[in-house]
């Protein structure tokens, strides 16, 4: 089972961040379950995407997962 | 263990205070809360103070005898305790069960937190580091954002709405606005708690508790003694700490809160009493999504169904369950360290007939919810007057 792919457990996009995140508004993030078990918050790049919806991780950036919508 | 009363209780006002220090704040709480208990500083034997984060917000470490020597409080055990939002909660717990063992016999608890000298972003970043900096938080979340999470999924699995957390903040305000303590004494409307300034989906301005300053105190001493301090103690029937993940992505389910099944399953059974015996309730509503997922938890409404009870009213001041009469951390205030022991004070102001404006007919059995982070700390105080 892929620990590159997984399903949104749950989302939200943020309108009001940190300083560190202040330039990323709106942005989203989400708790994914990952195929091949447990969850991880990450960051979702391109479409938002919903509960249910399938994921794969695009990459890294400083130890923080980036997910994409799958098709 | 030896049964334990409130004696005494003193808070400031909630708000925004640009001329108040920390330590006046907790002073000024402190002292009132000595005079109400009609006790000397000398015959405290032990101080807690409750504070989250006073070294990040304000620069100032070592700060429990930082309080207490300026209360007059001298030589005894001076302890600060942080869980989060729960930090007063927790020191209150730890100060019951000092006198409750026969250790102390009259324990003073504090709390306190000096927010509004910062930035509201900066305030959002102190407040994230009560969560896991090493995941969550480095992908971008702030607290608002994992109460979205969660009400999202909340959503999702039992079908609450936008409605539901609006009456939540409706509630919330129409209590405060008759509590000349509350930082925020205004009646807002459905139709504005629903179109707020978006924070977090699905979570608006409306939906989050306030950036706030104060402090809140109670004293504490052995039920047999209560009498040399006050002809109106309040009793501890029960109370339990209990916790669990700090990630919010550790929990297998993130529309319950284990540790406040846990604590409140321990303050039932210590206090002999049921979830429906509880005639008014302090309930940790940093958002509004907490207090329905607090009703379901606490036993008040079944799984699922706390978005429903608070919009039939059941948890409205005039309701069969009245939920926050203070305003909750929504309206009244929400100054982090001092919240636990606010709650604390506002079921005693009930329970002594002391509520005014908001005083509610049913007040003999009354429960404390404190929640700390996103539920990895949770402390639940049953108080009586029976």
């Amino acid at each position: 089972m892929s620990d590159t792919t997984g399903t949104i457990y749950t989302e939200t996009v943020i309108y009001s961040a940190t300083e560190a995140f202040a330039a990323d508004v709106p942005y989203q993030t989400a708790i994914v379950t990952l195929d091949s078990g447990g969850r991880v918050t990450g960051r979702i790049l391109g479409e938002r995407v919903r509960i249910d919806d399938r994921v794969a991780r695009v990459e890294f950036r400083d130890g923080v997962p980036f997910f994409r919508k799958l098709a | 263990m030896r049964p334990v009363a409130v004696i005494g209780i003193g808070k400031t006002p909630f708000g925004a205070f640009p001329g108040r220090d920390l330590r006046s704040l907790a002073v000024e709480a402190g002292e009132k809360c000595l005079r109400n208990g009609h006790a000397a500083p000398g015959q405290v034997d032990a101080f807690f103070l409750g504070n989250f984060a006073g070294p990040s917000f304000v620069g100032q470490s070592h700060l429990a005898p930082y309080v207490s020597t300026a209360l007059g409080i001298h030589g005894v055990p001076s302890t600060r305790v942080e869980a989060a939002c729960a930090s007063s909660g927790s020191a209150f717990f730890h100060a019951y069960t000092g006198v409750a063992s026969g250790v102390y016999d009259c324990v003073l608890v504090v709390g306190v937190e000096k927010m509004t000298s910062q930035p509201t972003p900066k305030v959002t970043e102190i407040l994230a580091g009560a969560g896991d900096c090493a995941g969550e938080i480095k992908a971008g979340s702030t607290f608002a954002s994992l109460f979205a999470m969660i009400a999202r999924r909340h959503m999702y699995q039992f079908g609450t709405t936008r409605e539901h957390l609006a009456a939540v903040a409706v509630k919330n305000h129409a209590n405060g606005a008759l509590n000349p303590d509350a930082q925020m004494r205004k009646v807002i409307t459905m139709e504005q708690a629903m179109n707020g300034k978006p924070i977090a989906d699905p979570l608006n301005l409306y939906d989050c508790s306030l950036i706030s300053d104060g402090a809140a105190a109670v004293l504490l001493a052995p039920a047999e003694r209560a009498g040399e301090f006050t002809d109106k103690p309040v009793r501890v029937l029960g109370i339990a700490q209990a916790s669990d993940f700090v990630a919010l992505d550790q929990k297998p389910d993130i529309t319950t809160f284990p540790a406040v099944r846990r604590a409140s399953g321990k303050a039932y059974a210590m206090a002999g009493v049921g979830p429906a015996d509880i005639q008014l309730g302090e309930l940790h509503d940093c958002f509004t999504i907490a207090e329905i997922i607090a009703i379901e938890d606490l036993g008040f409404a079944p799984r699922g169904e706390g978005g429903p009870f608070t919009l039939e009213g059941h948890t409205a001041r005039t309701g069969d369950k009245p939920i926050n009469t203070s305003g909750g951390l929504k309206s009244k205030g929400h100054p982090v360290g001092a919240t636990g022991v606010a709650q604390i004070c506002d079921l005693v102001l009930q329970m002594r007939c002391e509520a005014g404006e908001r005083q509610v007919p049913r007040h003999s059995l009354g429960l404390a919810q404190n929640l700390g982070g996103s539920g990895a700390t949770c402390v639940v105080t049953i108080l009586g007057t029976v």
